[in-house]
């Protein structure tokens, strides 16, 4: 029998603020255990949370660029369950109401166009860190050791519709969900580093069916990879058990990325009861349309419509945009280049070919380099202005990348303007005829190749500081012809 | 009104003695025969109330203000290590 | 004696330097000396730390306010570095990390704290019989409970073992022991006073109040306490008025309504009298005064008691050996240590209200139980706003009776509960509401309640001044 895989994405994203979403502790990782809490967030008695602005503005932007309706008013609400990475043993999350409903997000997958629905955007806090002793997971371990570092750091989760219909498109959501979170700067959306992170909720189907399968819940993907593979492997699980004639159990599996296999969790004791009730510490979030706009404001264009921009404005190719478009750093780069040098094509070339190269093989992000997108268009300018030859500008634009002096100084320095003044080149192609008689003999006999062979010499002596053609004219004219 | 005690407990992480149970067991039961009394009003059109003084949008700026008083923290902790709250071994 | 001043008087002496601060601290600790071992108000005293702090007010000299005056803090508020311990064994070693925001306030305003009163574990109670630690007696007759859960505090002002305390109200745990101690507790409107660092029982109703010696200190302390707190959600940014300023001998043409519903067969006659008298007296004095029926309230307490367990079995969560106060030895693992932890640490009237407050909120029951109950409450808080349109403030007894005897209700979970209907509505609506001596029954006090619209604590305050200054109820005093 042939089936139809339905696959739904719960996403977690960290959002980038400086500090944590109820309390005024920093979200910075890395710091000593326990260092970076305070009364609030270890829920010291008497304590009581106070929602901070940026994260509810950076999710209200996610939504706003998920196409989702922003609802008149959400509210928090408590989830109730026992661990001790939970300090209050409640997380406040959002439940019937929150924050945003009813989006959708467009993918590519095979060159196709794809509209996914967006169920809702809420608004919740992050759990502490455990570290168990004894054993390297739980299992197996004497006791743990809790760090509340990271309780409370904001994070807003994402919840897609059940309208992906492989491992392959929900690979393409997450990565495109990914660009979009980085372009619009709410989240740093590294998988393997945790700052997003994403649970499926996976069943099949038989083809022409419509009524659902029994779903599972696969966790522990740590990368675009591991969606892939894990969804693929539980795909074919599903499918094994289907086709024998076997029922799959409504659970929730981890995913081994060493077996590459999923596995199921032992089934708890009994079911969890969260208790969700509104958390009466706080009130509800009721966007004016004037915070709306403001937001919005911050919002900027979307990778779509600049994409279609850079097609048909600057008339770009299809090529050059996708690259362009690959980093938010890349894209703004480019775009404050072309603020100031209206050439997006020469802008592009340089960006997608020496600067890349340069940054590939010196394993860099363009965020770490010191060129500015003003030094940059100096550069492109002094080109078209004959300061400096085109090839010498590669030359000089890795000088800038590693030295990081300005474009100017280098030029400056090593005098590499083009030397524009004639009897200056003259001289130097008497240099050469003195210095090459056999060359000059085979010219004047005839040999006309001969002539590049000479214009060479006179621009190795010149530093490359000659131009090639006018080198050309004017031995041409010296050998009297 | 009969309440499984044993489930209600297990989700509070309450440990009660079997007289406990027995006597939780009876005494909710009447407390909750006596609020079948809210049955008899019809709430069907009534918005529910969880804030009696109605407010919105209380927010605070995000700027950091490191706690000065970290250590304080950890030392109520019944156990500690390497800076740390200590719990014994997780079983599910 | 010193320790028998209200704090305006105490106020007047030591602005014209006629005592010390410390003359005045030492006199309460005297009291303290001579009284506590029968009444057991305190949980912890702070003796060094409120002669440091009267020292401090005396060479300040500069005495405005609650400068120097003794005060006792309910011990379900954060102190930093003093143990609090919400009467709990759970929290019997617990030092908070911080201040509560009204404790830093008073710190600010100069006053002595002198020690931490006792209450119903976690303020759940109306008789401080639930106390994990000891039970306090009333001052009037001490076989009697003092009522609760601020039963410490009201016992403590009662006796004159401090000049002034805290108390905490969240189904009437300041009216009720004010009330049963003939002082007089004011419960402030929801959102008026910051409840950060008040130990969380039912956070949509938890209000932290004065309990005092009279009205004036109410309104003193008022001063003190009230005001927007960035650290507190629910805190209301709203400007707050002088409340001495409300201290006038007037009530003419004020229209009082007179809740009939807390005058019938649940009611003893004595207090019932004791109301209709001070309603007459208000009459006399220019009131109009006029019986209004609010036919909710007869819903109040089981409302109450689905939506205050419920939020408590959430906010007592944290109690769980992880972070602070008692772990149990026997805690071979995670789970064991919870169960333990906890049977160990609550006492009984933890575990049943935990017990109910989680089964209202569980799957299959939220609807009709703990939903139902915040729809309830809308009905309740209509009633109150119909009333409202016609009456400036609303008088009712602040309990059905005087002070029980200690162990009478003990048994009977239900009936205790019943016995707070007559101030639980005023909680589940937010609304302020003060309650003062107006008679006395068998050697005990009786409280008549006065209930204002949300933020008008001024006019509770005219009000009440204005019987208080034509009675004489408010300067009996107990014999110890
Ligand atoms: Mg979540
Ligand atoms: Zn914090």
């Amino acid at each position: 029998m042939k089936y139809e895989t339905i696959i739904g994405l719960e996403i977690h994203a960290q959002l980038l603020t400086e500090s944590k979403m109820f309390c005024a502790c920093s979200t910075k990782f890395g710091a000593k255990p326990n260092t970076n809490i305070c009364p609030v967030c270890t829920g010291q008695p008497g304590v009581l949370p106070v929602m901070n602005q940026k994260a509810i503005e950076l999710a209200i932007k996610t939504a706003l660029a998920l196409n989702c309706k922003i609802e008149k008013s959400s509210v928090f609400a408590r989830k109730n369950y026992f661990y001790p990475d939970l300090p209050k043993d409640f997380q406040i999350s959002q439940y019937e109401l929150p924050l945003a409903t009813l989006g959708h997000l467009d993918i590519v997958v095979e060159g196709k166009k794809k509209r996914i629905g967006i169920t809702r955007v809420h608004l919740e806090e992050d759990a502490g860190k455990l570290v168990h002793k004894g054993a390297a997971r739980i299992m197996g371990a004497t006791e743990s050791l809790v760090d509340y570092n990271r309780t409370g750091v904001p994070l807003m989760e994402i919840v897609s519709e059940p309208d992906l219909r492989s491992p392959a498109e929900a690979k393409a959501f997450m990565e495109t969900l990914q660009h979009l979170l980085q372009f619009i700067g709410v989240c740093d959306a590294k998988m393997e580093e945790g700052s997003l992170r994403c649970d499926a909720n996976i069943s099949l189907r038989p083809a022409g069916e419509q009524k659902f399968g029994t779903k599972t819940e696969v966790k522990n993907m740590n990368s675009f990879k591991a969606v892939f593979k894990a969804l693929k492997a539980e795909e074919k699980r599903h499918e094994e058990v289907l086709s024998e004639g076997g029922k799959i159990n409504q659970e929730t599996r981890f995913f081994d990325d060493i077996t590459e296999q999923t596995i199921g969790m032992r089934s708890k004791e009994y079911a969890h009861d969260y208790r969700y009730f509104p958390e009466p510490d706080l009130v509800p979030i009721e966007p004016s349309a004037d915070w709306l706009a403001k937001i919005k404001n911050t919002s900027g264009e979307l990778p779509e419509a600049k994409r279609d921009r850079f097609l048909n404005e600057y008339k770009l190719p299809e090529a050059d945009a996708e690259v362009l478009l690959a980093t938010p750093a890349l894209t703004a780069y480019f775009e404050e280049c072309l603020k100031l040098y209206d050439h997006p094509k020469t802008i592009a070339n340089w960006l997608m070919g020496d600067l890349t190269a340069y940054l590939k093989t010196n394993n860099l992000a363009i965020e770490q380099i010191n060129l500015t997108p003003a030094q940059l268009v100096e550069m492109l300018q002094m080109i078209d202005k004959g300061t400096i030859s085109g090839k010498l500008a590669k030359t000089i634009l890795v000088e800038a990348l590693k030295s990081g002096k300005t474009i100017k100084d280098i030029v400056a320095e090593q005098g590499l303007t083009q030397i524009s003044d004639e009897g200056e080149i003259k001289n130097i192609i008497d240099e050469v005829i003195e210095k090459n008689p056999k060359q000059v003999g085979e010219f004047r006999s005839g040999k006309d190749a001969v002539v590049m062979f000479l214009v060479g010499q006179v621009m190795k002596l010149s530093k490359g500081r000659a131009k090639p053609d006018a080198v050309q004219k004017l031995l041409r004219q010296k050998l009297g012809q | 009104m009969k309440i499984d005690v044993e489930a209600v407990a297990k989700l509070a992480r309450l440990g009660l003695s079997p007289e406990e149970k027995k006597l939780f067991g009876e005494q909710l039961s009447r407390i909750l025969d006596h609020a079948d009394t809210l049955k008899k009003l019809n709430t069907d059109k009534v918005e529910p109330t969880s804030h009696a003084i109605p407010m919105k949008n209380v927010l605070r700026e995000d700027k950091v203000i490191p706690c000065a008083n970290v250590d304080d923290i950890l030392l109520n902790a019944p156990q500690a290590e390497e800076h740390m709250f200590k719990v014994p071994r997780i079983v599910e | 004696m010193l320790n028998n001043l209200t704090a305006h008087e105490a106020h007047s002496l030591l602005a014209s330097k006629k005592i010390s601060s410390v003359e005045l601290t030492e006199a309460v600790f005297a009291q303290i000396e001579k009284t506590e071992n029968k009444l057991k108000a305190y949980v912890t005293l702070t003796k060094d730390e409120a002669l440091k702090r009267a020292k401090a007010a005396d060479n300040n000299g500069n005495f405005t306010g609650l400068a120097g005056i003794p005060i006792a803090i309910k011990d379900n508020m954060c102190t930093k570095g003093i143990l609090t311990t919400c009467s709990s064994k759970i929290l019997a070693n617990y030092l908070p990390p911080y201040d509560a925001t009204i404790v830093e306030k008073l710190a600010a305003a100069g006053a002595a704290p002198i020690g931490k009163t006792n209450l119903d574990e976690f303020a759940m109670g109306s008789s401080t019989e639930n106390s994990g630690f000891h039970t306090t007696h009333n001052p009037w007759d001490l076989n009697t409970v003092p009522g609760g859960s601020s039963g410490g505090s009201a016992a403590a002002v009662a006796s004159g073992e401090c000049i002034l305390a805290l108390g905490s109200d969240t189904g009437g745990s300041i009216r009720q022991p004010a009330s049963f101690c003939g002082v007089v507790g004011l419960k402030p409107t929801y959102g008026r006073v910051s409840r950060y660092g008040l130990v969380a029982f039912a956070s949509s109703l938890d209000q932290i109040g004065p309990l005092a010696k009279d009205v004036t200190d109410s309104a003193w302390l008022m001063n003190v306490l009230a005001g927007y707190d960035p650290k507190d959600s629910t805190s209301v940014d709203i400007p707050v008025p002088d409340y001495r300023m409300a201290l006038v001998n007037d009530v003419k043409k004020f229209r009082i309504g007179l809740i009939s519903d807390l005058m019938g067969k649940g009611t003893d006659e004595a207090v019932k009298a004791a109301i209709k008298d001070a309603a007459r007296k208000l009459e006399s004095l220019g009131a109009i005064v006029e019986e209004v029926s609010l036919p909710t309230f007869e819903y109040a307490v089981p409302t109450y008691y689905l939506i205050a367990p419920a939020e408590a079995s959430s906010n007592l969560a944290r109690f769980d050996g992880v972070k602070f106060g008692h772990r149990s030895s026997d805690a071979p693992d995670l789970l064991t240590m919870y169960y333990n932890t906890r049977r160990e640490g609550f006492g009984a009237e933890v575990k049943r209200r935990i017990m109910l407050g989680t089964y209202a909120l569980s799957a299959g029951y939220y609807d009709a139980y703990y939903l139902k109950a915040l729809k309830v409450r809308t009905l309740i808080k209509q009633d109150f706003e119909k009333a409202f349109k016609h009456f400036d403030v609303l008088i009712s007894p602040t309990a059905p009776s005087p002070a029980f005897k200690i162990g009478e209700k003990a048994a009977d979970p239900l009936s205790m509960y019943l016995s707070d209907i007559a101030t639980i509505p005023v909680n589940l609506a937010g609304l302020p509401a003060i309650s003062l001596p107006c008679g006395f029954s068998g050697g005990l006090p009786i409280g008549l309640q006065i209930i204002g619209e949300a933020f008008a604590e001024e006019k509770l305050l005219q009000v009440a001044y204005t019987y208080e200054q034509n009675t004489e109820w408010h300067k009996r005093r107990p014999t110890l």
